[in-house]
């Protein structure tokens, strides 16, 4: 599908060739600073969740930035990065076979079976 | 799978309000588009810093300076989400940055404006923040999911950029009769060009609607625009001043507020190039760029020599 898009948003600027848009994704910027994924505990208690990802020369310095950019409300008590090249991902485009096998299974499920009212909250 | 196959599951995923990943497949005219988009706002947040960074070292008390200082740290930061979601679709961040220094790229002409007066920090916060969360509002739920969680992160933090600066103004308006006029001065400067940032009109554009169809967008410029209008004209009147707009009053009817013609030829004109500021802020990016090329060398050095370190133990 080829259509132009010409239409001016902010945050858009018209430009024909403006913006980068080819797809020689490296993880590896030029000055060598690899990419990292950061998870951040928002409290004691909490799993880490996934916030976002930065470029940092190594482990400390990540978390370094990390701390910088994604807990400057105090939105984090505890830090985990990894370098994104660790991380491997499920493919979407098999994701129906992939999780096939727990759509009929509605028995998982403690709302599949009825009990009488006696029974009271179990 | 033929094209017109994948294309007919992603138009129905994005119908049916589920967000593109991604690893999920895309047109590449979606890629581009998104790509473009989330890039240039990156560059509108890294170059937003330099107006303010401005006025840091001349801040009229401690309290105000340390506002403009968070205020401007995060800018850079959102800056880092947008490059961070805009990498997710292919691009490195080394050819946006690239794209951004040569002058390809383009960023909000906005910033293309200079900052002459301490209100004018007001001002930038109150009408050019306001603007943009207009429209970062609708882009929290955009299709595409990095750049949707990217917005609800930045809105979370924007609103207190626009409360600041609306305070600001406040207390200025309610100051000497230098103030006062100041306040007023900045107001009169910073209108126009914000009503600019929601680009040209509706009729002007030419397909309109695949951003709608899309769902990158889901409001028209001309709609954010009006929005926009409404709420300051209402805001302005809690400060006792005014907008430069003879043309500007309440339409009964529509139940919004009518507004004047927008300077159309000013605004090409900044976007190409021509600007009041747009030689200078790409300088300023050029130069801190190279400034600190040593810096990140210096990191990587130190890196390796660890590693050395740590392998000889």
């Amino acid at each position: 599908m080829n259509c132009t898009i010409k239409k001016f948003y902010y945050g858009d600027i018209p430009e024909d060739n403006s913006g980068s848009s080819n797809q020689s994704a490296s993880n590896v910027s030029a000055n060598g600073w690899p990419l990292w994924e950061v998870f951040i505990r928002s409290k004691q208690g909490l799993d880490h969740k996934h916030v976002g990802s930065l470029h940092a020369a190594d482990a400390t310095m990540a978390i370094e930035n990390a701390r910088d950019v994604y807990t400057r409300r105090q939105e984090g008590v505890s830090i985990w990065v990894v370098e994104s090249k660790h991380i491997t991902a499920s493919n979407p485009d098999e994701a129906g076979e992939l999780y096939e096998p727990a759509v009929d299974k509605i028995y998982r499920h403690p709302t599949f079976y009825q009990l009488p009212d006696e029974v009271g909250h179990m | 799978m033929q094209v017109q196959d994948l294309e007919k599951i992603f138009q129905d995923k994005i119908d049916a309000e589920i967000k593109i990943e991604p690893k999920d497949w895309m047109p590449e005219a979606y890629r581009k588009t998104n790509t473009r988009q989330i890039s240039q706002h990156a560059h509108s947040e890294v170059v937003g810093m330099l107006p303010e960074g401005n006025w840091i070292s001349r801040a009229p008390t401690l309290k105000r300076k340390a506002i403009l200082i968070a205020k401007v740290q995060d800018e850079a930061g959102h800056g880092l989400y947008l490059y961070s979601a805009a990498e997710t679709l292919g691009s490195s961040r080394d050819e946006m940055i690239a794209d951004l220094l040569s002058g390809k790229a383009k960023y909000s002409s906005i910033f293309n404006y200079p900052t002459l007066t301490w209100a004018d920090m007001g001002a930038i916060g109150w009408l050019v923040d306001g603007a943009a969360i207009l429209n970062q509002v609708m882009l929290c739920r955009t299709s595409y999911g990095p750049y949707a969680r990217a917005m609800v992160r930045i809105c979370k933090e924007e609103s207190f950029h626009q409360r600041q600066g609306f305070e600001s103004l406040l207390v200025l308006s309610k100051g000497t009769a230098e103030q006062k006029a100041m306040c007023q001065d900045a107001i009169n400067r910073w209108w126009w060009p914000s009503l600019m940032m929601f680009g040209p009109k509706d009729s002007e554009s030419t397909n309109s609607d695949q951003s709608m169809k899309w769902k990158i967008k889901r409001k028209t410029n001309d709609e954010l625009r009006q929005q926009f209008v409404d709420m300051t004209a209402m805001q302005v009147k809690v400060l006792g001043m005014t907008l430069p707009d003879p043309e500007l009053k309440w339409n009964e009817e529509r139940k919004h507020y009518d507004f004047g013609e927008i300077n159309w030829e000013e605004f090409w004109n900044v976007v190409k190039g021509n600007g009041p500021c747009n030689k200078q802020r790409l300088a300023a990016r050029n130069k801190a760029h190279d400034d600190g090329a040593w810096v990140r060398e210096a990191a990587m050095a130190y890196k390796a020599k660890k590693e050395k370190k740590r392998d000889a133990a």
